[in-house]
């Protein structure tokens, strides 16, 4: 197998479910590739020799300064065709959903998305993907080569980062297609919210409309950080404008899977659910016995959240000042 | 200006993958895919009043989708182009993608409109494919979107807040939901739909070969379906005042503290 695996980054940092695509890849065996494609991305480089990467192949170039996806296709598409790698693989984000399925399309090559696990079977790459809304599990591959692949967010963990030797780095010249070029970035995206962000974050505390207001969204704050976690929300309350997208779980937001969730006043919709179900432990607070997070919720508690969750805040903060 | 949407007829409800074809079931009752009725408002908007304009869906699908996307016309869209083809069932992202864009071809729209995703394979793909099949520039996950003099300017929701992206007519554009409240169908509406102009057309018609549809065109497959990871026991509690407490020593146990 040869395999290339799309590196993203943002402000200076590669991200985090990138590397656990590359840790993945360098798991599965065969020569791994990364690509790094941006401008003055140079720094990034070392970064990606730590996860397994043998060779590094560099895309650094003005015009692919914006976070964009149609010049990231012609890139890879070139790059793929001289190298003749057979499996191309992206962490899935806003961006690397319009690439790989540009990518698809330029080489007509099979696109799996939403893959929650890649397993070589017999001599063949087999994608896992949760299907209808995450109630039937798929065994997906392809048909020929090159196989392109997106990976649920948050699904593999960036292996702990390990000198391998020198990876081999190679640049890459960048030719755009002209209409590749014809969309610009007039005004670019800086974080929204505060503390860490919710892919990264081990602990989530997730508000809903059951907090009654915008207001109330500090008893989640708070919360959030006494454990040391990022704040979600549902689309309920981000389309209410009470909290920035950025922070949206579900099925039109960002799929998680931290290791604790905290779901506050949020009744667990079909939609809400396949965004956070790959938690590791759930824990339910809404006044509602009939909401459905209670079905699939570790631990439910039926109560009043704005009694239960000071408290649960001030006995954690006395938990880990002791 | 004439606004094409790309529009999926999905299941009402009951989904359920057929195991011997490993395909949807699309027996049942069908309806027009709920992020798509946000493309269709969208490009209602962008119409208003002008007589000129004209908003046609293109759709992929068998023959009696024609019934769900007549909720689009009688939202106010003008015309179907409905491609219905038995040799395209089963086709993946490759193959929708080249059918789709030789049907778009054939509209030539100053505009291309998606919805944020597909309901019943959670696809939210399509249109990247498309904007490279017809070489036009594209904007996704818009959730703001203004035409000045031929130029689009959309407001895109990334993992990091709002990008704003310019791009010159004609385009490709996937909206998100959070951009319109889609309109109810008016009883005038709905009373008008069915003389409204919908055109069928089959693969040949649009000169898709018959190796780049379907599963031949495909390029992906389905080896087995089988059973989500099962989830533990859950537990239930009663706020009785200390909840608090219960909470922190679940975690405990749990160690997730």
């Amino acid at each position: 197998m040869s395999t290339l695996v799309f590196l993203e980054h943002h402000e200076g940092e590669l991200q985090k479910d990138s590397l656990g695509v590359l840790g993945k890849a360098a798991q599965i065996g065969g020569e791994v590739s990364a690509l790094i494609a941006g401008s003055g991305v140079e720094g990034l480089v070392p970064q990606a020799g730590l996860f397994g990467a043998t060779h590094i192949y560099v895309a650094d170039d003005p015009a692919l300064e914006a976070p964009l996806p149609q010049p990231r296709v012609d890139v890879l598409a070139k790059l793929v065709q001289e190298q003749g790698f057979d499996t191309v693989l992206f962490a899935a984000t806003v961006l690397t959903a319009d690439v790989a399925a540009g990518l698809a399309a330029r080489l007509d090559a099979g696109l799996n998305w939403d893959l929650v696990d890649l397993t070589r079977e017999n001599g063949k790459l087999v994608g896992k993907r949760p299907a209808l809304d995450d109630t039937v599990f798929v065994d997906v591959g392809w048909k020929s080569e090159p196989r392109l692949a997106l990976i649920r967010t948050g699904t593999f963990e960036p292996p702990a980062a390990t000198e391998i030797g020198q990876a081999q780095i190679s640049k890459v010249n960048v030719q755009l297609e002209d209409f590749s070029a014809q969309a610009k970035m007039i005004e670019q995206a800086h974080e929204e919210s505060e503390g860490p962000s919710i892919e990264d974050a081990d602990v989530i505390v997730a508000g809903g409309r059951g907090l009654g207001g915008p207001e109330n969204f500090a008893l989640v704050e708070e919360l959030a950080k006494a454990l040391g976690g990022a704040v979600a929300a549902t689309r309920a309350v981000v389309d209410a404008g009470w909290y920035p997208y950025s922070t949206q779980v579900g099925q039109t937001g960002k799929t998680v899977a931290p290791r604790l969730y905290i779901a506050v006043g949020i009744s667990g919709a079909i939609q809400h659910k396949v965004g956070m179900q790959g938690s590791n432990v759930i824990v339910a607070i809404n006044k509602d016995p009939n909401a459905p997070i209670f079905e699939y919720a570790d631990l439910g508690v039926v109560g009043d959240l704005h009694q239960i969750v000071p408290k649960l805040t001030e006995l954690v903060r006395q938990r880990k000042a002791a | 200006m004439k606004i094409a949407v790309c529009a999926k007829v999905v299941p009402e409800q009951a989904r359920r993958i057929d195991p011997e074809t490993k395909r949807l079931d699309r027996s049942g009752e069908q309806t027009l895919n709920p992020f798509d009725a946000n493309a269709v408002e969208e490009a209602l908007r962008l119409k208003g009043n002008d007589a000129g304009a004209e908003v046609v869906l293109v759709s992929l699908g068998p023959e009696r989708s024609l019934d769900a996307l007549r909720k689009a016309l009688a939202m106010g869209a003008d015309r179907v182009v409905l491609v219905s083809d038995e040799s395209a069932a089963g086709s993946d992202l490759v193959a929708s993608s080249y059918a789709l864009a030789r049907a778009l071809d054939r509209e030539q729209a100053d505009l291309v409109l998606f919805g944020q995703q597909a309901n019943d394979s959670d696809g939210a793909v399509m249109w990247a494919a498309v904007a490279d099949r017809l070489r036009r520039p594209l904007i996704s996950q818009v959730a703001d979107l203004t035409v000045t003099d031929g130029t689009l300017r959309g407001k895109r929701q990334t993992e990091f807040g709002y990008d704003v992206i310019e791009a010159p007519l004609p385009a490709v554009v996937a909206v998100s939901d959070a951009i319109n409240e889609p309109r109810y169908p008016s009883l005038k509406g709905i009373m008008g739909a069915k003389k409204k102009p919908q055109e069928t057309l089959s693969l040949d018609d649009l000169g898709v070969e018959a190796d780049r549809a379907g599963e031949s065109g495909s390029r992906t497959e389905v080896y087995a379906i089988g059973e989500p990871p099962p989830r533990g026991e859950t537990q239930r509690i009663e706020d009785d005042g200390s909840a608090a407490e219960k909470i922190v020593e679940f975690l405990l146990e749990r160690k997730a503290l």
